[in-house]
């Protein structure tokens, strides 16, 4: 008979430790940790500059980081040797970022093809699908996220929260084991962000993984199981939402940095 | 002077057909290996980014008669003998050359970087990268300053006249010297280049619409 305290916990699907970046002599990312397990949503909020986005971007090696490691279910992302900072080879690379989904602040969808084709590309191309298969895929998802109606449609004929959509059905239909969203409402009209936050709500409900950098912070205190404050290249402060929230722990800085927001909300 | 242009264009025809070829097989050569340099000079290492970088400076900064007359009568001094025909294509392809590396290296420079982000992100290598993503793209890009560089060799490769190649401009010449017809004939010349770069012209406009729905 074992206790439940020996059952081992599972590994975490995404380890970040000790992560470093700089850029030229100015530090990024000065010695970063963090866990998200299956089925976490966790969000990184935290001022401009505080390297947020850089942490995000080198979970799926689009920024390379200059030391510490990265592992998605046990596999070290960017690194075929992480000590000797022996990069993988571009087939290789290729094949762990396609175990992550990103949805991008610009969208980055692809001008030239529609909304079914920017989701089929990776289906067709990486996955190897059947042009059929993937076509029934795109339509699924699209129709999943409300656009079941414009799969044929270009990127310049959506507005700017339906091309967010397909930015996410594009990342969600490749069957990522996390997601990566970078500020994905901060380019949108106030009008159009929630459309796409309800959707990021939904798929938060069915259990996906993912790894959030925001500055709603609503959305955070609702949609995150864990939040994490950075400021300055490191993790300030790290809690549950209810903690942080209601609970009004966390340091004096991440204080300060909510009070800002809610100041911001009640001048309006 | 009627009779002097019926007794021309015959003559002129043949000029023509040089011309066109002169100018298809600097078009067609410089846009397979300026365009294979152009990827270099954006994708490629280093070094070789170097090299392509120093080529396209020093070509574009030298008067294409330089260069046609460097590569006949230069060449050989180096144990390199081409005919006419040879030298001028070859001189008119290197110039033609440093244009299409920079008309690639701007299309695709003018591609947002979130791009090339988006296809790694979906897990594509980088040559399915740059065939699915970045390829289609810059191509709408590149199409026309590139038929209006097109033009410009077209127009340029009358300096091959001076090889004494029988090209359009050196036809025109010799029926000059036939016939004392000179205006008629000089403008009967212009004519025919006008037409051919006239009709690129539009080309290169029509495309610009067709694609002008894509910019983002």
């Amino acid at each position: 008979m074992e206790t439940s305290s020996s059952i081992p916990k599972p590994a975490p699907l995404l380890q970040i430790a000790g992560v470093k970046k700089q850029y030229g002599s100015v530090p990024v990312l000065r010695g970063v940790d963090l866990n998200v397990r299956r089925g976490q949503v966790v969000t990184i909020l935290g001022p401009s500059g505080s390297g947020k986005t850089t942490l995000l971007r080198c979970v799926n090696f689009l920024e390379v980081y200059d030391g510490g490691s990265v592992q998605i279910d046990g596999q070290e992302v960017g690194y075929r040797d992480v000590v000797q900072k022996k990069f993988r080879s571009e087939r290789d690379l290729a094949r762990i970022r396609a175990e992550t989904g990103m949805v991008f602040q610009m969208f980055n969808l692809f001008p030239h093809l529609t909304a079914a084709e920017n989701v089929m590309l990776g289906l067709t191309k990486v996955r190897g699908k059947s042009k059929g298969e993937a076509r029934d895929l795109a339509s699924h998802w699209l129709g999943r996220v409300g656009l079941g109606d414009k799969l044929d449609r270009l990127p310049s004929q959506l507005s700017g929260g339906q091309q967010q959509r397909v930015g996410i059905a594009r990342a969600v239909a490749m069957g990522p084991k996390i997601l990566l969203l970078d500020e994905i409402t901060s380019a949108l009209d106030p009008e159009l962000v929630g459309e796409v936050l309800d959707v990021v709500l939904d798929l938060a409900d069915e259990g996906m993984t993912m790894l959030v950098v925001t500055h709603e912070i609503a959305f955070a205190r609702e949609v995150s199981s864990e939040i994490v404050f950075m400021a300055d290249g490191v993790i300030d402060t790290q809690g549950p939402p209810e903690d942080l929230f209601e609970g009004a722990r966390g340091s004096e800085r991440f204080r300060a940095f909510l009070s800002r927001f809610e100041t911001h909300h009640r001048r309006r | 002077m009627l009779s002097a242009i019926l007794y021309a264009i015959p003559f002129l025809g043949a000029g023509l057909a040089v011309t066109l070829l002169v100018s298809l097989l600097t078009v067609s050569l410089s846009l397979v290996i300026g365009g294979l340099m152009g990827v270099a000079l954006v994708y490629g290492p280093a070094p070789l980014r170097w090299v392509i970088r120093g080529f396209s400076d020093v070509v574009r900064g030298i008067p294409i008669l330089v260069l046609i007359f460097f590569v006949y009568y230069g060449l050989p001094v180096a144990g390199l003998n081409l005919q006419p025909f040879s030298a001028a294509v070859l001189a008119l392809t290197v110039f033609k050359c440093a244009q299409v590396i920079e008309n690639v290296r701007g299309a695709i420079g003018s591609i947002p970087r979130g791009q090339m982000d988006a296809g790694k992100a979906i897990g594509l290598t980088f040559p399915a990268r740059l065939v699915y993503v970045i390829a289609p793209q810059a191509v709408r890009r590149f199409l026309p300053p590139w038929i209006n560089g097109v033009t410009d060799a077209v127009k340029g490769s009358a300096l091959v006249s001076l090889l004494g190649v029988t090209d359009l401009m050196h036809s025109i010449q010799q029926v000059i010297g036939r016939t004392y017809e000179a205006l008629p004939l000089y403008v009967l010349g212009a004519v025919f280049y006008f037409v051919i770069n006239y009709t690129l012209s539009m080309l290169s406009r029509r495309l610009e619409l067709r694609y002008s729905y894509i910019r983002d």
